[in-house]
């Protein structure tokens, strides 16, 4: 299916420090608002974009600091795109690391971030490469007020 | 994170407040288990009915209490959730675990 035209975007860069997550998907969510979301959506949002911007900055930069690029973009059709992209370390086996309660991240970590994002989106694509970096895109369908 | 955090007759109770993300859960945690190892409780209560926000860093930290108390053989109770929170706890396989209690209708 061909994309709808891209009527809007925004880029947002982030030094990766904890502090900045909540920002982030507060962020989002704000320039998704011009969808007009229901709650039920603009929830699912936040936390997607938390699950993916918190995993670029515990394991992506878990050494060290380090930029956290987030692009959104709305289209016609009234999906809604965002992607979180880090230059961190990369993931060896995504499919491995996709699996529901797989973790590298110690006691802590409950290995459920790729199925949550998953659930509460419409499609995620994962993009990584070991030492270069991990790209995560997320797509979501806003049928607004009406639908949820 | 204005959490309430109280102990009384071998519980724990807790009460979480506002987003509890993965930058709220660090402190938490530690908060969390000093009380749990002062205390040694029978049971611990995790309330989330003020929680407004929360991912999975908020399984992670149930999890990890979870593993804490049962080396002392206490019980975990998590209550206040909301359908989403319910989900994804159950993601988690701590419905078999631990009682989840979903807060009630219309809150
Ligand atoms: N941006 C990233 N950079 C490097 N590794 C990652 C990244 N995102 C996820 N991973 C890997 O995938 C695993 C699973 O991630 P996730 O499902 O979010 O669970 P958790 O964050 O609780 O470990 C992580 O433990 C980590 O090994
Ligand atoms: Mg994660």
């Amino acid at each position: 299916m061909p994309k709808a035209m891209l009527i809007n975007e925004m880029k947002l860069e982030l030094e990766s420090r904890s502090i900045n997550e909540s920002f982030a998907r507060a962020t989002v969510a704000a320039f998704c608002s011009q969808l007009d979301p229901s709650l039920e959506e603009l929830s699912d949002i936040k936390t997607a974009v938390s699950e993916a911007v918190t995993n670029a900055i515990v394991h992506g930069y878990a050494e060290k600091t380090g930029k956290v690029y987030i692009t959104a973009r709305i289209y016609a059709d009234g999906m809604f795109e965002v992607a979180v992209k880090d230059k961190g370390c990369g993931i060896p086996d995504i499919a491995k690391a996709r699996e529901p309660l797989f973790t590298t991240g110690g006691a802590d970590r409950a290995g459920l971030g790729f199925a949550v994002m998953e659930s509460f989106t419409d499609k995620l694509n994962v993009r990584s490469a070991v030492g270069k970096g991990t790209t995560v895109t997320m797509r979501k369908k806003i049928t607004g007020k009406s639908g949820g | 994170m204005a959490t309430e955090l109280y102990t009384a007759n071998n519980a724990v109770t807790v009460r979480l407040e506002g987003e509890l993300d993965h930058h709220a859960a660090g402190p938490l945690r530690d908060r969390i288990d000093e009380a749990i190892m002062k205390a040694r409780p029978d049971v611990l209560t995790l309330d989330f009915g003020n929680v407004s926000f929360m991912d999975s860093s908020a399984v992670g930290l149930v999890m990890g209490r979870f593993k804490l108390l049962s080396a002392m053989k206490g019980k975990l109770e998590v209550v206040g959730l909301s359908p989403t929170a319910y989900r994804m706890m159950e993601l988690s396989g701590l419905k078999t675990l631990a009682k989840l209690e979903m807060k009630p209708r219309g809150n």
